[in-house]
């Protein structure tokens, strides 16, 4: 094609964005390709739709499912499900996955666990592709560069019958962390830092791209964290080119390709980093060094300073609508304007959730545990059975149960709670989940967000303390 | 996720009724439903709107909570700070409003999927101007009565002041509210260009 070497430099989205348009109308609207879709047992009732309405799942090929939300995490039984409800939605997703031949990771099976740690993990996340799930927190694939984004229920039904979905073009948006980042800094600490700066609705409309030497340093499971939370900053997926690492990660995966199969692919994902020259709706650059361990103080993700800070004053804030926000929220945490971050005392621990339960994390929380005892009630629970079981044969569950932390099965657990696994009214978690929002871990509990590390730090000192402190270099 | 059965989609044109101000931005959709009752049955969930915000512990209604005031009763538009519905993609936070009678958000902006969300449910989400929202809020909080009209046709909405502020809307999803179409039945109608994709993606990238 004569186009071709005078093709405008394109963005990685770009690129993968236009090899999925079915149909381009002229009102704007697209229809885009699903390669693969994710299902968890909050989906049941998209399957049951489907069937009531007498409709047919395009390509169960291309769907793959796993109960994480509604998951006990003290028990694989799922007899061991006392409400009725949840235990519907377990039962009802590895029914329908039966009857309509999708692929289920189902409650005993090793490989069961939270959704967007599965994915990666099986190498069903792919770079190049297009995914989709019926849980915001989809974004983290991207991590291995794809386009990977939240649906609704009413969408997963629409994936289900047609494998495709109207959309309008995202913008793009291009994330720069610049400079290296400093000792004991994780992903966990530079999407807090980055939603703190752009604020929880920055990146509405966009699509967001992480670039820069911070980004590049950081291992795969540090970048699934930071796409991971994407969405806490508005975007509605996060990406970051695939690379060397990201190429050894998928390298044998189950579902990832092999053999020749894989050299083709290989020379396929090398062409989608994005072009140099290529332009950007919005970009956004951040110091890599200036990133301290981060700790949400209020009641949305932007809401996030370095522990070394204090809990702001309203009365500081630039206008009335913030002031009043910041009030709201500190009078619901029951915290007082400049109070040291590293004074807050902590009530509990929670280290797991899509956003941090990785092999990484965990081993991250164990050197900080390692010859320590916990203050306070801590959890560590594992993203996957897999994960679970790799954690084992490194004797982190030893060192976790040695400092009194409970050691636990995979599931979403008390990040979002579906499950009943809650905490008390008034009662203070520091957590490694996403959402610090009113409510989420049970009514009047007041969320933290930090990293695992972090968590660790808390468990073993029953306040925010500084890791670095904690930890060598 | 979600739900029971979806019901058919009503279409939408034009309604001028109360409207409900939630004046906070960075509204989630946790706040609007919380987790714990996703799993009972729709018509069960409809009891439990912004739960956690318009009780209090012992289950009492929060004095001052707009949607515990006499003005809510009848409200089918909900008026709110930039970025409403943030946060969890639970579509029961769109159907839990449209079975409280909403059927029309207003705000600055907001999540992208609750947005999406919205047109899948026939509600229609507009995205007025800041300063336009703050008057209208601030007004609601003097007259919590006031009618607010909204007509999908002319693309207008207009305030208690009688002023009339147009809105953008996508053509695509306004025609689908305005004849209540299912997007399913639609995409359907491309199938053969769907079968065409995945043949060429199939010679293109065989590792799939």
């Amino acid at each position: 094609m004569a186009e071709a070497h005078v093709a405008k430099p394109a963005t990685m989205f770009e690129k993968i964005w236009r090899r999925h348009v079915v149909v381009d109308r002229p009102d704007g609207y697209t229809l885009l390709y699903i390669d693969r879709h994710l299902i968890h047992d909050g989906s049941y009732n998209a399957f049951r739709r489907l069937a009531a309405n007498g409709m047919k799942i395009r390509r169960p090929d291309r769907a793959y499912a796993t109960p994480d939300h509604y998951m006990p995490t003290n028990t694989r039984d799922k007899s061991m499900i006392a409400d009725p409800n949840h235990k519907r939605m377990v039962v009802g997703l590895a029914e329908h996955a039966a009857s309509t031949g999708v692929t289920i990771f189902d409650i005993g099976d090793r490989r069961q666990g939270i959704v967007h740690v599965v994915g990666p993990e099986q190498g069903i996340t792919l770079p190049g592709i297009t995914l989709v799930c019926g849980d915001s927190h989809t974004s983290t694939h991207g991590a291995l560069g794809c386009l990977a984004f939240g649906i609704g229920s009413s969408e997963v039904t629409h994936v289900l019958a047609t494998q495709t979905l109207w959309q309008r073009k995202p913008k793009a948006m291009r994330v720069n962390i610049d400079g290296p980042l400093g000792f004991g800094i994780t992903g966990k600490d530079v999407i807090l830092a980055i939603i703190a700066r752009i604020g929880a609705a920055g990146g509405t409309g966009h699509v967001l791209e992480y670039a820069g030497s911070g980004i590049r340093q950081l291992s795969i499971e540090g970048r699934l964290t930071l796409c991971n939370m994407s969405i806490e900053g508005g975007g509605r997926a996060g990406m970051i080119a695939p690379d060397d690492k990201t190429y050894a990660y998928i390298a044998d995966r189950p579902y990832a390709p092999k053999g020749e199969a894989w050299d083709r692919a290989l020379a396929f994902w090398r062409t989608l980093p994005t072009d140099d020259g290529a332009t950007f709706d919005r970009e956004v650059t951040l110091s890599g060094p200036d990133i301290a361990p981060m700790v949400t103080w209020g009641t949305s993700p932007e809401d996030a300073a370095p522990v070394t800070e204090a809990v702001p004053d309203p009365a500081a804030a630039p206008d009335a609508a913030r002031r009043d926000g910041q009030a709201r929220a500190l009078a619901y945490m029951g915290l007082e304007p400049g109070t040291p971050i590293a004074e807050i005392p902590v009530d509990r621990v929670f280290i797991g959730s899509c956003t941090n339960s990785r092999i990484e994390d965990l081993r991250m929380a164990a050197a900080v545990a390692k010859g320590r005892k916990a203050q306070i009630p801590s959890w560590i629970v594992p993203g996957s059975g897999i994960i679970k079981e790799q954690a084992e044969a490194e004797g982190l569950d030893k060192v976790f149960t040695e400092a009194g932390f409970e050691w636990r099965e995979a599931g979403c657990s008390m990040c979002v709670g579906m499950n009943g696994e809650i905490g008390r009214p008034g009662e203070r978690i520091a957590s490694t989940s996403n959402r610090n929002f009113v409510g989420r871990q049970g009514k009047g509990v007041r969320t933290h967000l930090v990293s695992p590390a972090m968590a660790a730090a808390a468990a073993v000192t029953g306040r925010f303390t500084d890791v670095r402190r904690l930890i060598e270099a | 996720m979600s739900n029971d059965e979806k019901q058919q989609l009503r279409p939408f044109d034009r309604l001028t009724t109360r409207a409900v101000a939630i004046d906070q931005p960075n509204v989630d959709t946790d706040q609007i439903i919380p987790a714990r009752f996703l799993a009972l049955p729709r018509h069960e969930q409809v009891a439990h709107l912004f739960n956690d915000v318009r009780t209090h512990e012992d289950g009492s209604p929060r004095e001052g909570f707009p949607l515990n005031g006499p003005a809510a009763k009848g409200a089918q538009i909900l008026v709110a700070e930039r970025n409403f519905g943030c946060g969890s993609s639970r579509e029961h936070a769109v159907t839990v409003l449209v079975d409280n009678g909403f059927r029309v958000f207003i705000a600055p902006s907001f999540g992208d999927i609750f947005h999406n969300n919205s047109f899948q449910n026939g509600a229609l989400p507009i995205r007025l101007p800041a300063e336009r929202i703050r008057e209208m809020l601030d007004h609601l909080a003097r007259r919590p009565d006031a009618s607010i009209t909204v007509d999908l046709e002319a693309q207008t909405v207009t305030g208690p002041d009688n002023w009339t502020q147009s809105f953008e809307i996508d053509s695509f999803r306004k025609q689908c509210l305005l004849q209540g179409t299912d997007d399913i039945s639609l995409t359907l109608s491309y199938a053969d260009a769907i079968a065409a994709h995945e043949r060429r993606a199939a010679a293109e990238c065989d590792w799939l």
